[in-house]
């Protein structure tokens, strides 16, 4: 039994990383589910119980993580950055980084200075914003 | 007071199995065998990378006794989903080149090589799920 959930996990896990290096593209369930050795329906419900969220909302807070940083330490404009992070429509991101980061993406970028230089894989991490409160 | 400690020796991280993970850190990243001795109690397998014998990677197999059957399961699980924290910083004359590499020899990669205010760095990930990071780092400021 045991041996059976570290291969789910890692499996899942390889899907995760996927999403983290392709979060500009859509998200593509058939896919993610081949590189999980699962179907689409199981990929969603397992992906879930191994993180504690769906897909779709990892990758949504993958592409705002993505579009703080961005908002922060460039001068792109919010549109160009809506598109560079994948998502489809300004009204759908607009709604998204509101939804998870509390404010709009004008008012977090003023607010906002660049982290100091700790490897990009923390600040991917912590600063990702929380789905879990 | 001051401190009399001089250099971080030996770090350790966790791995599901030691022969697989000798090929992966051996044949995959190129680092060497320092130590692999049988214990009786333990398999006693650290690596180093080349020239570098001083810093030891231990590689260890949660289980009992040192850990009883459920906890080691956990931590099982955890490493398999890349949450337990086990992780390795270094570093290269040429990112890109190693990145090369590690592609043609099918290791994981999670992060393309980016050039980054820190230097150029891309992000890999083991066998059994703990992340390694190596960078071409710019000369500190």
């Amino acid at each position: 039994m045991s041996r059976a959930v570290e291969e789910s996990n890692r499996a899942m896990l390889r899907a995760r990383d996927a999403m983290d290096r392709a979060y500009a593209e859509p998200l593509d369930i058939p896919a993610l589910a081949r590189i999980a050795l699962v179907s689409e329906a199981h990929f969603i419900r397992t992906f879930r119980a191994t993180f504690g969220e769906t897909p779709h909302r990892y990758l949504q807070r993958r592409r705002v993580e993505r579009a703080m940083a961005l908002l922060v330490e460039t001068d792109r404009d919010v549109t160009d950055i809506c598109y560079a992070v994948g998502f489809g429509s300004l009204g759908t991101f607009s709604r998204t980084f509101r939804q998870i980061v509390g404010e709009s993406p004008t008012d977090f970028r003023r607010q906002r200075v660049a982290p100091a230089n700790v490897p990009s894989c923390f600040t991917k991490a912590w600063t990702r914003p929380s789905s879990f409160g | 007071m001051g401190m009399t400690m001089n250099a971080i020796s030996r770090s350790q991280i966790y791995v599901l199995d030691q022969d697989a993970a000798l090929d992966f850190y051996v044949n995959k990243l190129g680092m060497e065998v320092n130590t692999d001795q049988d214990l009786g109690f333990m398999r006693w397998l650290t690596v180093n990378l080349p020239g570098d014998p001083e810093r030891e990677i231990l590689l260890e197999k949660p289980g009992p006794p040192a850990l009883d059957p459920a906890t080691a399961e956990q931590v099982r699980e955890l490493l398999t989903k890349g949450a337990l924290g086990g992780y390795l910083f270094m570093t290269t004359d040429d990112a890109r080149k190693t990145h090369e590499d590690l592609v043609a020899k099918g290791v994981e990669i999670t992060d393309e090589p980016t050039e980054r205010p820190y230097g150029i760095d891309f992000g890999i990930r083991d066998p059994f799920g703990n992340k390694i990071r190596i960078g071409q780092m710019f000369p500190r400021a």
